[in-house]
């Protein structure tokens, strides 16, 4: 491993070790798409596709009878879907961070890993948009969702966070596509440019639309992509925001305050990283990638989940002192009654995953070994998953009324609707990761020490 | 010209290196060329300075964008929640504008992109799937590792001989004449 001995933001640290010419590059990155897969690829897949057919099939249950097959009860009458949408949205907030503010803040360590993070993104807002297109059981109402002219004359309320969601998650979901459909076209040109077969020749011809790199293009290219990184920086942090308005706008105990907004986002961005880390370490290994996904990038991103693991801890700690602060019983019995009522088992796991866990990111050691980052990222991801599950939950079994709270348990079809949204985000990946360039060669190139045409530290340097 | 050979589109010179094409791109500006373009694996720096070409439009089209989702949005809502749909929920006021901040927000973002990405490809001509460039078999290196600089037939400067001496004198390599086999 070579020396880092500079800070990443100032310094411009070796980005890519090895062999770093041109070509390397192009073949390192292209190599999955032409060799046959592996055989664990074949084995993800089937298993991903099992998890499709189980999803679907769980769909299908649901449809069929209806929202009585879930938990769903009388106090709560939000569950496993609700906790589901934010878990998956949370994790879709690293892909498009990654891209769009470590891109405005000049982060050039970014280039390896943005492409992934994006296409994880993508895939995680899928599994995300199924929950609430099929939360009410009735499918065939979704589209009432979104403002269409009807026959029955009805728009939707304008009022209702639930709405503004749809707008949140929609033009998220959109505009990360086109985000990292813009950043594919140069590097599917590269795939086409070397295609073996005239199919893979025709389709990837047809996706990267007749790139031919022309300096012309990538001035308007360029200027597009940092617009769009403009753009896409509020809107990430709208999203989330947004998403915490469906709680924090409500009246309930619990739900109605004002820390939910940025302790959404923070959390968000901390199981995004994760969830990155944890995909990450296993691709980089199993596809090679290791000198272009260096331990450096890992431990960059370890150090973020430090971070935002912290803001999450200091949310948590803040919420139960601003519930003890205002005075008010109800609010102050909704924390007690988090920690220590029925659900306390499902409290402290959060708080050991997402609180206790990232702090072991403190020592150097634990953030730069694999498989110790993978096991504190895992522990990050099921903590998020929890914590979303405490909040909506907690809150709707013990609302202002004793003689209507309630306890809330998920059925088998809850949890295997969940499980098989896994099946789903994995076949899409591992797709991604067979068919589609898993690293933005054009953009590792550029940051290449030769590859600044004005870099004076490198003028003229070539290898 | 044969009558059997495409019409020329232009003269093709390949280069070692991005440094080489932002000198070869200064020596052709200089030399009073303006139909050129060069071609590279990255976006390279410089090189638009060295090309003299003008800033992009893109923000402005991306301001249009932006304003229109905005308005559309914010009218939208307005719409809806006065006439359209006139219903007193919670009661609110039926024009309660400060509810209708986050989706006039996202849709401003919306068409901004919309306008990013489509005016983009738009303003580059894409998608484009032929063009003449494409016809030379060393040009597949483009997207790898190929630097290549093309000085088209349209340039009223342009005559065959001068401009592949030009090229040469200034380090090109594998100078190829480009023909419009469309």
């Amino acid at each position: 491993m070579s020396k880092y001995s500079e800070h990443p933001a100032v310094a411009r640290t070796v980005l890519v070790q090895g062999d770093a010419s041109y070509e390397a590059i192009t073949e390192t990155v292209h190599r999955p798409a032409i060799t046959k897969p592996p055989k664990w690829w074949h084995i993800g897949l089937s298993a991903g596709i099992t998890g499709i057919a189980l999803l679907l099939s769980m769909i299908g249950y649901l449809v069929f009878e209806g929202v009585g097959v879930w938990g769903l009860n009388n106090p709560v009458g939000w569950g496993y879907a609700i906790v589901n949408f934010v878990f998956w949205v949370g994790i879709g907030h690293a892909g498009t961070l990654i891209s769009a503010i470590l891109f405005l803040f000049r982060q050039n360590w970014r280039t390896s890993i943005n492409r992934f993070a994006e296409a994880m993104t993508i895939f995680a807002v899928i599994c995300a948009l199924i929950f609430p297109g099929i939360h009410i059981g009735r499918v065939w109402a979704a589209h009432w969702l979104f403002p269409i002219p009807n026959q029955m004359a009805m728009w939707p309320n304008f009022r209702s966070p639930l709405l503004w969601d749809v707008f949140a998650v929609g033009t998220y979901f959109t505009v990360s596509l086109l985000f990292w459909f813009v950043g594919l076209v140069p590097d599917l040109a590269t795939f086409r440019d070397r295609a073996k077969t005239k199919i893979s020749k025709f389709v990837y011809g047809i996706f990267s639309l007749g790139w031919r790199g022309s300096s012309r293009h990538w001035l308007h290219y360029e200027k597009a992509y940092l617009l769009l990184a403009a753009l896409a920086t509020p809107l990430v942090l709208s999203v989330h925001s947004i998403v915490s308005f469906d709680f924090a706008v409500s009246q309930l105990p619990g739900w109605h305050t004002t820390i939910f907004p940025p302790y959404f986002v923070a959390g968000a961005i901390f199981s995004g990283f994760a969830m990155v880390v944890t995909l990450m370490v296993v691709a980089r290994k199993l596809f090679g990638l290791e000198s272009m996904i260096t331990d450096r990038h890992l431990e960059i991103m370890n150090m973020i989940i430090l971070a935002t693991g912290t803001m999450v801890g200091y949310a948590y700690a803040m919420e139960f002192f601003v519930a003890w602060y205002s005075g008010n019983v109800v609010e102050q019995y909704a924390f007690v009654n988090r920690a220590f009522g029925p659900y306390w088992w499902a409290y402290w796991i959060m708080v050991s995953c997402n609180v206790i866990s990232p702090q072991l990111f403190w020592f150097k050691k634990i953030r730069t070994t694999p498989w110790l980052m993978l096991v504190v990222s895992i522990f990050v991801n099921i903590g998020m998953w929890f914590e979303r599950f405490v909040i909506t939950v907690t809150s709707l079994s013990r609302d202002f009324l004793p003689s209507s709270w309630g306890y809330y348990s998920p059925t088998w079809v809850d949890v295997m609707t969940f499980v098989g949204s896994f099946g789903l985000f994995f076949t899409l990946l591992l797709l991604f990761m067979k068919f589609l360039p898993m690293i933005a060669i054009s953009e590792v190139k550029a940051v290449l020490p030769h590859g600044h045409g004005d870099h004076d530290a490198n003028k003229g340097g070539s290898q | 010209m044969s009558d059997n050979q495409a019409p020329l589109y232009g003269v093709m010179a390949a280069f070692d290196s991005p440094d080489a094409l932002i000198a070869a791109s200064k020596a052709v500006v200089k030399a009073g060329y303006s139909k050129f373009d060069t071609y590279t694996p990255f976006p390279v720096h410089g090189i638009e300075k060295a090309m003299n070409l003008k800033p992009s439009p893109l923000p402005w089209l991306v301001l249009c964008g932006g304003v229109f989702g905005a308005i559309a949005g914010f009218s939208l809502q307005t719409w809806v929640s006065v006439k359209g749909y006139a219903l007193v929920i919670s009661g609110k006021p039926l024009f309660s504008y400060q509810a209708f901040v986050p989706v006039t927000f996202e849709l401003m973002i919306l068409f901004s992109a919309f306008a990013t990405v489509f005016g983009m490809f738009a303003i580059n001509k894409l998608p484009q799937f032929y063009h003449p460039v494409f016809t030379q078999p060393c040009f597949e290196s483009v997207t790898t590792d190929g630097f290549f600089l093309v000085i088209e037939s349209a340039d009223p400067n342009f005559e065959l001989a001068a401009v592949r001496q030009f090229l040469e004198k200034n380090g090109g390599q594998n100078i190829v004449d480009v023909r419009d086999e469309g």
